[in-house]
């Protein structure tokens, strides 16, 4: 008898991200969900939920996020945070705080939640309050108080554009005032609303200069008392990124209304199908699915990138923004140098010097979604 | 050297946990996970705030049949702190 074959096994996803709701009351113009969004379908139920936290926990993933639109909105997260805390997996609530009381804090807190990622977007109320198209400042400084009574480490989320990229130091003041340990930096990715408002967010070069050197001094003082995770923009770092820390390789997301993706935005990617989590176990999506396995590894990869050294530190970059860029979802992320499209990010890049015509913002909101009617 | 009669325990920003799916410990954190060998396992296991350095040696020596553990442990103690893995609980 022949000895049964080793087949080395495919870890399976690490990361569950759920992303409960596409409903927000933010309006945020940089946001990264699809532009369409009010053309999804309807969102999954309590079981459903609860069935692809167990078979994701049962493949190993250790991480589990909540997310959306606004988590909060729907009334069953305690649930699912109490059901994914109790299969072992550590528990993160991405929100902007809205909606968080003191009631729901502590049936989260009693739920196991472990830790909140709070989103701000600016340092003042007047900046805050403009980009995301509400009066929402004063509750996020008061949530952020909240959690951190409720002993929470206080982890913030700034998404970092032109016109607040500016108020660095003194959105990094703030996050010492309010006692942050982490504070993560994320220069916008042109995604969703975001790429549909790209001209208007990209920030100067010499902006992103200053950004990185207040960054560093910050740091410098701050030590290992505040965590500062600064997320170089792809268009201006010149270097793709390996997406997802590669597609199908660690990360699931799941959409409001039960698509599982390799990453938050891969649902605007034509021509393929996704997997409805209510007709296929996680197992099969994940080790199985014709998309999970679409973009894997580097085989399938173009040219451009099979001979270049690279290739396996980034697999090519972004299939998003390749698609979004290109019309082609399976070419070299034009990011790159050696795209031959980058000549597109150099225009964006040029767009972005010139400091006159900067369009009006489009905001995320129902009413601008249906009237757009498409993906970015 | 860290002194032999602090008591480390884990900070509370990480868990740290046995995985299956790892055949491994592991410390989960805000949206990351460490995975780590057996021995770090095993050290950081016993760091729970109220046994000191010179007995997690005395009982990894015993549990492990081993002796002359006490510069490893430090080694590793030392580079765990500087990950902010560990806090010291005082006297």
């Amino acid at each position: 008898m022949n000895a049964p074959l080793l087949i080395p096994q495919r870890p399976g996803p690490l990361w569950l991200l759920a992303e409960v709701t596409y409903r927000c009351p933010l309006h945020c113009a940089f946001c990264y969900n699809p532009v369409d969004f009010t053309q999804a379908g309807p969102e999954l139920s309590t079981d459903d939920w609860l069935k692809v936290i167990r078979q994701a926990r049962e493949l190993g993933a250790a991480q589990f996020g909540i997310s959306g639109g606004e988590p909060l909105l729907r009334d069953d997260i305690e649930i699912l945070v109490a059901e994914a805390r109790q299969l072992g997996f550590y528990t993160n609530l991405i929100t902007s705080g809205v909606g968080l009381t003191e009631a729901r804090l502590a049936a989260l807190k009693a739920a196991g939640l472990d830790h909140i990622q709070l989103s701000f977007q600016d340092a003042t109320r007047e900046a805050n309050d403009l980009i995301t198209n509400t009066r929402t400042f004063d509750l996020k400084r008061k949530v952020a108080a909240m959690t951190k009574a409720a002993g929470y480490p206080t982890v913030i989320n700034c998404v970092l554009h032109r016109s607040n990229i500016d108020h660095l130091d003194r959105i990094i003041e703030m996050a010492v005032e309010i006692g942050a340990e982490y504070l993560e930096l994320a220069n916008t990715q042109y995604h969703g609303w975001a790429f549909l408002n790209r001209q208007s967010l990209m920030p100067t070069e010499a902006q992103l200069a200053e950004a990185e050197a207040v960054t560093e001094r910050w740091r410098q003082r701050l030590g290992k008392t505040m965590r500062i995770l600064f997320v170089t923009p792809d268009y201006q770092s010149k270097k793709p990124k390996k997406c997802m820390n590669g597609w199908g390789e660690v990360f699931l997301s799941v959409t409001p209304d039960g698509l599982a993706l390799p990453c938050h935005t891969a649902r605007m990617l034509p021509g393929l199908e996704f997997p409805d989590v209510r007709e296929h176990d996680i197992d099969w999506i994940w080790h199985e699915s014709p998309l999970f396995n679409r973009f894997r590894g580097t085989a399938w990869l173009p040219e451009t990138c099979q001979s270049c050294d690279e290739k396996d530190n980034d697999h090519g970059g972004c299939r998003c923004q390749a698609f979004m860029l290109t019309g082609d979802a399976g070419a070299t992320d034009p990011v790159c140098p050696k795209s031959p499209d980058h000549a597109l990010i150099e225009a964006a890049l040029a767009d972005a010097e010139r400091s006159a015509d900067v369009k009006p913002l489009v905001f995320r909101d129902p009413k601008n979604s249906k009237a757009l009617g498409r993906a970015f | 050297m860290t002194p032999s009669l602090a008591r480390p325990r884990i900070n509370r920003l990480f868990r740290f946990q046995w995985e299956p799916a790892q055949q491994a410990h592991v410390l989960l954190y805000p949206e990351g996970m460490v995975k780590l060998n057996q021995s770090a396992g095993e050290i950081l296991k016993r760091c729970d705030g109220s046994t000191s350095v010179a007995e997690i040696v005395a009982d990894l020596e015993s549990a492990f049949n081993a002796s002359n553990l006490a510069a490893d442990v430090d080694a590793f103690l030392i580079m765990a702190d500087a990950q902010n893995w560990i806090t010291w609980s005082e006297t």
